[in-house]
Formats: structure tokens, C-alpha cells, sequence
């Protein structure tokens, strides 16, 4: 119980997983969902700097380096989209995007 | 002993701002949970001696992720709250199941791993120069696309969200331009 494992890192990781797809299956509107997709990236993270950690390799730690950098630029470009997407249609609901129209 | 308590208490906070981050239904305070969240898992990267992860970790989720998005609802009608989907029944199934699989796998991941030999093990100097030394041997051409990834991405979020980004004022004549702007100064003053 004190001592601190790789289980317990991997156990918190999927507990945050979960709640990042919890977030991702409720929610309607697109910011909170961009919400719910940086609590996925976060929680693999989390693994990766644990696995990194208790077999004393690098590597999990350059993955988790590589995820922040494409987290950042996802984060700009789905950005952008949706302020495109605002001002055209002034709500950023999913249901009004499920068509794909001109 | 101070590990386990660290370990705990940044668990619960984090768990705990992240399931406000997805259920709270006012936007402004699933922003400012998840920024909490995002600052609380730094403590798991000092404990697990990811040092330059962790201060990585505050510099792009505290500083620019959140302030992109902070940023960004001041755009959007943040005030009113935010409606919840109904739901299809078989996507929750669906994922559902993921998520069950993925524990198991998970968890056993560990047991599957044991014979793994470190490929760059963790040296004796500081996490920093060792990560250092990593990412600018083996990783360096990974590096050098992900540098190029977000001059792309900076690129594409200031065309898409700023204003007359498909126009070209170098290839406009002068009289253009300045009729452009006394069409912006009539719009101002009709609205």
C-alpha cells in the first residue's frame, strides 16, 4: 500500500482515461470536447513517464515529449476551425455539424 | 513514505478536477479545472524524476494550451450553460468495452513487460542532459518534424482565425487597398 508501483501510475492513468472518454461520449458542445480529448493525451502521459521511470528508459519520456507537441498544435488548428465555424454559424454544437453540407 | 502521501493526494486532485472538467455544465468552470488538473499531473512527473517532462508539462498545458483557450472563449457565448447529448445507446456500449479492454491491458501490461531491457537507460547525469542527449541523437529527425508540425500549425491557426486572411496585400494595387478600407470604415459606421 506505501509502496508506490508501476500499478498504481497505471491504474490512475486508465482512471483518467476513462473520464476523458466519459467527457468525449456527453459532450455536445465542440470546446468542452476539445476538454475531454486533452484529459486523453494527459493520462497516456502520465503512463509514459511511469513505464520511463521503472524500467529506466528514455524512450517513454521522448513519446510523452512527442504528444504535448501535437496536443499544442492540435490545439491551435482546432481553434481556428471552430472561431471559422462561429462566426458562420454562431453556435459550435455537434448535432448542427453532423450533415456535411455546403 | 512522502512519495506514497505525494502520490495520493495529486491523485485525488487530479481525478477530481478532471471529472469536474467533463461534467460541469458552465464552460468557465471546466476551464479553470482543467488548467488545475493540467498543473496537478507536474507532480507526478517530479516524482517519477521526469524533471524536464514536468516543467514542459507547465510551460505548454498551463501556459499556452490554456491561454489558447481562454483566448478562445472569449469568442463563444460562455455564459449560457452547456446542453449535454442525449446519447446513442450503442456508442456508450461500444466504448464502454473499449475502456473495460483497455484497463485489462493496462494493468497487465506490466506482467507482459518484465523481460524488457532499457534501449537508452537513464544515466547518471542530471534528467535534463540525459533527455538532452536522447532527443538530439536517436529522436532527432522526429524532433525536427515535430518543429515543423507546429510552424504549420502556428501558420494555419493565424489564417484561420484572423481577419481577411484570404486577401493579399502585396499582390493589391494601392487603390485597392485603400478602397478596402473605406469599405471597413462604412461597415463600422453602419453598425
Amino acid at each position: 500500500m506505501m509502496e508506490i508501483g508501476l500499478n498504481h501510475y497505471l491504474v490512475l492513468s486508465t482512471i483518467l482515461f476513462a473520464i476523458g472518454l466519459v467527457g468525449v461520449m456527453r459532450r455536445k458542445n465542440l470546446l468542452m470536447l476539445f476538454f475531454a480529448t486533452e484529459i486523453l493525451l494527459n493520462s497516456v502521459n502520465i503512463s509514459f513517464a511511469a513505464i520511463s521511470h521503472y524500467y529506466g528508459d528514455l524512450t517513454g519520456q521522448m513519446f510523452a515529449f512527442f504528444v504535448i507537441a501535437i496536443a499544442a498544435s492540435e490545439v491551435a488548428v482546432g481553434l481556428g476551425l471552430l472561431i471559422l465555424w462561429h462566426k458562420k454559424h454562431n453556435n459550435i454544437d455537434l448535432d448542427n455539424m453532423s450533415t456535411m453540407r455546403g | 513514505m512522502f512519495e506514497a502521501i505525494a502520490f495520493y493526494l495529486f491523485a485525488f486532485l487530479t481525478i477530481t478536477m478532471f471529472y469536474i472538467a467533463v461534467t460541469s455544465s458552465q464552460a468557465l468552470y471546466a476551464l479553470s479545472s482543467l488548467a488545475a488538473g493540467m498543473i496537478f499531473i507536474w507532480a507526478f512527473f517530479f516524482i517519477l524524476g521526469a524533471d524536464f517532462l514536468g516543467a514542459v508539462q507547465i510551460v505548454v498545458y498551463s501556459g499556452a494550451v490554456m491561454a489558447l483557450y481562454a483566448f478562445g472563449m472569449m469568442f463563444f457565448d460562455t455564459t449560457r450553460d452547456v446542453k449535454e447529448k442525449q446519447g446513442n445507446k450503442a456508442i456508450i456500449l461500444g466504448l464502454s468495452i473499449l475502456s473495460a479492454i483497455l484497463l485489462i491491458a493496462i494493468v497487465s501490461a506490466p506482467i507482459v513487460g518484465n523481460n524488457i531491457e532499457a534501449l537508452y537507460p537513464i544515466g547518471d547525469a542530471g534528467n535534463v542532459q540525459e533527455v538532452g542527449k536522447v532527443l538530439f541523437t536517436k529522436y532527432l529527425v522526429p524532433f525536427e518534424v515535430a518543429a515543423v508540425m507546429l510552424l504549420v500549425a502556428m501558420v494555419a491557426g493565424i489564417v484561420l482565425a484572423g481577419k481577411k486572411m484570404d486577401l493579399s496585400l502585396t499582390l493589391m494595387n494601392e487603390a485597392e487597398i485603400l478602397m478596402m478600407k473605406e469599405e471597413d470604415k462604412n461597415k463600422k459606421a453602419l453598425s
